[in-house]
């Protein structure tokens, strides 16, 4: 019994393990040239030697990709209120909405730089535009989904509609909006290293661009690395958040589970 | 008098009415049922009252005052319990209240006591059963500050035994507080059991056909389920509502 709770919740873990001693001995078997493909165990010993250097890059990447994430989250968040609440709006807006989600970040990320200047605008704007979005589509459809028999509570009640959107439609879209933060939360390391790579004094964007016009491939990895644990340690963050303000519907969950 | 429909008729299209020439009134602390088919628009009726609707024509009053098209003059009592799953059961019960400006806890929470929920005052609702859930349900509408209270077949998706337990429920908390309670169902002994007067409404398109006095005492009593005028009764009412049942 205990053997299998080890084995389901560590599975992810033993996988990368085994993925990480494949690529330990192909490198090693195969003599790959350390600035092709170094060992993970280069990647590691580099990791560890640069952190003194290493920690002032990612505490500017994690301040810009925390405030960025905030300001999109928020702007999400408004404009999903704005376009529920004025549904001619949403009609005009939504299309919108998708279309600057085709922008291509690389492309819009140097004129950006040209408008606002290599200051911490253009960079947040860049973070701002890839998070706002996953957050208004999912507030917008916990809104929308709103379980019709309590509305026609509510307005059998004579509730206004400020009373429907604050104390029904809201309170109700905040397991969707969690879903939201959950992969904005992810898009934001990633924003944040591509808007470093425009020009910054600090960041794992810039230790990146370093590393890699300098063939240091293992400093390349250990940012990738590094991008990837920061984008965990978001995603573990809002999930903590999320069982703590969704505790009704974790409880819910259980119930069903246990009833099957 | 209460509340007052006089001849209110509706059709959701302008050509079919689906209530037409709808006439009956609520006194005073008064219990009438609204007895009538499935699907025989006794919902439409209630949004009416609600405010939801508008009538195509007639007059709908609630203390000789007009209120066609307002919403926030009654208490609602709705088919499914509708409670909010993010809310604990005190929160839920002080919902209606909470939407016309005022919140009571204390009272809220003796009334809990009453129907046996004060062990479930911070338990979600998906951990209550239906019963528990309705008494929820029904707490919320008595602490909603609106005198009338319209109750739509609160009752109808609870199995039998849990049914007849909660109608004397309801009894026992609803002869303490004597608000004036429209209720809608299509349980002719529900009716009888509950009532002071039953109105009988026809099917498409609904009128009322028939007004029946319940001569029971109160308080009920279960034996009064089982005596002879309950049966002379429930024949009568169905005779109405048999000519309505077509299908």
């Amino acid at each position: 019994m205990i053997g299998r709770i080890i084995w389901k919740k560590g599975a992810p873990f033993f996988l990368l393990l085994l993925l990480l001693i494949v690529w330990e001995s192909v490198t090693v078997l195969l003599k790959v040239e350390e600035w092709l493909l170094p060992a993970p165990s280069a990647i590691l010993t580099e990791g560890i030697e640069s952190f003194h250097n290493l920690s002032g890059h990612l505490i500017s990447t994690t301040e810009l990709a925390l405030t960025g994430f905030f300001i999109g989250s928020c702007i999400g968040l408004l404009i999903a209120a704005i376009l529920h609440l004025f549904p001619s709006v949403k009609e005009a807006v939504y299309p919108l909405l998708i279309l600057s989600q085709n922008i291509p970040i690389i492309v819009l990320a140097p004129l950006l730089v040209i408008w606002f200047g290599f200051g911490m605008l253009p960079k947040l704007i860049v973070i701002s535009l890839v998070c706002f979005f996953p957050v208004a589509v999912a507030s917008l459809d916990g809104f929308r989904q709103t379980p019709y028999e309590l509305k026609h509570y509510f307005k059998m009640m004579g509730a206004g509609r400020n009373q429907l959107f604050w104390k029904l439609e809201l309170p109700h879209s905040i397991p969707f909006i969690f879903s939201g933060l959950k992969i904005s939360a992810t898009y934001s390391v990633m924003g944040a290293v591509i808007s470093e790579w425009l020009g910054a004094k600090s960041g794992i964007g810039v230790y990146m661009t370093l590393a890699s016009s300098a063939f240091r491939t293992d400093r390349v990895f250990v940012s990738i690395f590094l991008i990837m644990g920061m984008s965990l340690l978001f995603f573990g963050i809002i999930n903590l958040l999320e069982k703590y303000f969704v505790s009704w519907k974790r409880k819910e969950g259980e119930k069903d589970e246990a009833g099957n | 008098m209460k509340l007052e429909i006089k001849d209110v008729s509706y059709s959701f299209d302008g050509k079919q009415n689906i209530l037409e020439n709808i006439h009956f009134h609520v006194g005073d602390g008064e219990f009438v049922t609204i007895l009538g088919p499935s699907g025989s628009g006794k919902s439409t009726l209630f949004h009416l009252i609600g405010g939801i609707l508008k009538p195509n024509q007639g007059i709908i009053s609630l203390d000789s005052k007009k209120i066609n098209g307002l919403k926030g003059h009654i208490s609602y009592m709705p088919q499914q319990p509708s409670l909010l799953p993010w809310r604990t059961v005190l929160e839920n019960v002080l919902l209606g209240s909470e939407l016309a400006g005022i919140r009571d806890k204390e009272m809220a929470k003796a009334l809990l006591v009453k129907a046996g929920l004060e062990e479930y005052e911070k338990a979600y609702p998906h951990e209550l059963s239906g019963g528990m859930k309705q008494r929820a349900a029904f707490i919320r509408s008595i602490l909603s500050p609106q005198e009338l209270m319209c109750l739509d077949e609160p009752f109808s998706a609870l199995d039998e035994l849990t049914r007849l337990q909660m109608q004397k429920w309801l009894m026992s908390v609803w002869e303490e507080n004597r608000r004036s309670v429209l209720f809608v169902t299509h349980s002719i002994d529900e009716a009888v059991f509950l009532s002071d007067r039953i109105y009988v409404l026809s099917a498409k398109p609904a009128t009322v056909i028939k007004e029946v006095v319940v001569p029971f005492p109160r308080p009920r009593r279960e034996e009064q389920l089982l005596s002879d005028e309950f049966f002379n009764l429930k024949r009568e009412l169905y005779a109405a509502l048999k000519p309505t049942v077509t299908t």
